[in-house]
C-alpha cells in the first residue's frame, strides 16, 4: 500500500487530487485569502510550514499510539499539535519579521481550523506512508495548495477590471471560478498512474 | 423556557426564534458561507449528505451544551484551545458511531467525518453563542444551525445525485434513456452547484429587499 515512488506521490498530492480542488480541503482561506496575489502567496508558504511540521509529528504520534494501542487518541493528539505549531510558528514570525506578522494578520492563527492540514495527517496515517513518503506528500500538498491560491488570486485580480452583474458578486463567482479551475485539473488525471 | 438564565448579551428575542433563524435567515451555509469543506466533499450523494449532515447536528448540539454549561470556568485566554478539545472529543464519539451503525456510509465518508473537528461553523457556533448564552438556548441554536445545515446539504447532494447519476437517494428519478451529467459528480460539479443555489439566494434577498424599499416609499 505504501510503496509508491517518491514523485508519484508529490505528483499525485499537487496536481492530480490537488488537496483544493479535489478534495475540498481549505475552501475557507481559499475563498477567503484569494483577494490579492501577494497575500495569497505569503499564506501559501506559512501553509507550506506548517504542513511540513505537523506532518513529521504526525507520523511520530501515530507511532506513539500504536504503541501505547490507543487509536483514539487520534484526532485529539492530531489537533492539539497542529494548533500548537500554529502557535509557534506565529511567535516565531513575530519575532523574526513583524512586518510579514502584520502582513498575514488573523489568518495566521486561522491556519488551525484550516482542514487541509488536518486532513492532510489523517490521509497520510491512512495510507500508511512512512516518514519520508509523509514528508514529501506534505511538501506536494502545501505547493498544491499554494498553486491553487496562487491561480485563483490572480484571475480574481483580473476580474476587478471586467464588469461583473451585481447579482454574481462575491462568493458565486469565486465558487464558478473554482469549478472551471477543478475541472482544468482534471486534466492532470493522466499523470501519475 | 430558558429566558431567565440566559446570561445576558440576547435576552430579548423569544426562544424559539433562536431555533428558527439557523434554518432560513442566518442558514449557515448559504448566508453565512460556512463550513464549505465537507458541503462540498459529501454532497455528491443524498444519502451521503444526510449522513454527514446529522454527524455535524449531534456534534454541534453536544458541543453547545458542553460550552454553554462550562462557559464560566473556561479561562479567556484559552477558551478556543478548550472549545477544539471538546468539539474533538464528540467528533471521536460519532466517528465511532457511525463506524458501528454502518460501514457503508463510513467508508464513504471517509477521513472527512474526522474533518468535522475543524468545521469553522461548529467552532464559529461555540464561540460566538454557547460561551454567552444559557445551555437551554444554546441547544435550540445548535439544533437550528444543524438543521439548517442539513437542509443545505441535501439541496446539494438531491441536485448533483439527480443531474449526475438521475437517481434520488439510490431510487431512479429518470427514465432509462436518460444521459447522466457526470460533471455534476466530479468535484467541479460541487462548486458549480453550490454557486447556483448562491445565486438562488442572492436574487431572493435582494427581491425581498426591493419589496421592502418600495413599501417603504408607498407609506407615507
Amino acid at each position: 500500500m505504501s510503496d509508491d515512488s517518491l514523485w508519484s506521490i508529490f505528483l499525485n498530492a499537487s496536481l492530480i487530487n490537488n488537496f483544493v480542488l479535489a478534495y475540498f480541503l481549505g475552501i475557507c482561506p481559499f475563498l477567503g485569502v484569494s483577494g490579492k496575489l501577494e497575500t495569497a502567496t505569503r499564506m501559501g508558504g506559512a501553509v507550506c510550514f506548517v504542513m511540513l511540521v505537523s506532518s513529521v509529528s504526525a507520523y511520530g504520534i501515530h507511532q506513539f499510539l500504536l504503541a501505547i494501542n490507543a487509536p483514539y487518541l487520534q484526532l485529539i493528539s492530531y489537533i492539539v499539535v497542529i494548533a500548537s505549531t500554529v502557535q509557534l510558528v506565529e511567535m516565531f514570525i513575530k519575532k523574526m519579521s513583524p512586518t510579514l506578522f502584520r502582513a498575514l494578520g488573523i489568518f495566521l492563527p486561522l491556519i488551525t481550523t484550516n482542514c487541509a492540514i488536518l486532513g492532510l495527517a489523517l490521509f497520510q496515517t491512512n495510507k500508511g506512508y512512512n516518514l519520508l513518503q509523509s514528508v514529501v506528500y506534505a511538501l506536494g500538498a502545501g505547493v498544491g495548495f499554494t498553486l491553487a491560491l496562487i491561480l485563483m488570486a490572480g484571475i480574481r485580480e483580473k476580474l476587478e477590471l471586467a464588469t461583473v452583474p451585481e447579482i454574481v458578486q462575491g462568493t458565486a463567482i469565486t465558487l464558478m471560478i473554482a469549478g472551471i479551475l477543478s475541472l482544468s485539473f482534471m486534466g492532470f488525471a493522466g499523470l501519475g498512474a | 423556557m430558558t429566558g431567565s438564565d440566559s446570561a445576558g448579551s440576547t435576552g430579548r428575542t423569544p426562544t424559539t426564534d433562536e431555533f428558527i433563524k439557523g434554518l432560513w435567515r442566518e442558514n449557515p451555509v448559504f448566508v453565512q458561507v460556512l463550513g464549505m469543506c465537507p458541503v462540498l466533499a459529501v454532497s455528491n450523494s443524498a444519502i451521503n449528505a444526510l449522513a454527514m449532515g446529522l454527524a455535524t447536528t449531534f456534534v454541534i448540539v453536544l458541543s453547545n451544551t458542553l460550552v454553554s454549561t462550562l462557559r464560566n470556568f473556561i479561562p479567556k485566554q484559552v477558551r478556543i484551545a478548550t472549545f477544539i478539545l471538546i468539539i474533538a472529543t464528540f467528533v471521536t464519539v460519532v466517528d465511532y458511531l457511525i463506524q458501528a451503525i454502518s460501514l457503508d456510509i463510513h467508508r464513504a465518508l471517509g477521513a472527512f467525518i474526522s474533518l468535522i473537528v475543524v468545521n469553522c461553523l461548529i467552532l464559529g457556533r461555540a464561540e460566538a453563542f454557547a460561551s454567552r448564552n444559557g445551555v437551554g438556548r444554546s441547544i435550540l441554536d445548535g439544533l437550528g444551525m444543524g438543521v439548517g445545515f442539513t437542509f443545505a446539504l441535501l439541496c446539494l447532494g438531491g441536485v448533483r445525485e439527480i443531474l449526475g447519476n438521475g437517481t434520488l437517494f439510490g431510487a431512479a428519478v429518470f427514465p432509462s434513456g436518460f444521459q447522466p451529467w457526470i460533471v455534476m459528480i466530479l468535484p467541479s460539479g460541487g462548486f458549480f452547484t453550490l454557486a447556483l443555489w448562491l445565486l438562488l439566494f442572492n436574487r431572493l434577498r435582494a427581491r425581498q429587499a426591493h419589496r421592502q424599499a418600495t413599501l417603504a416609499e408607498a407609506a407615507p
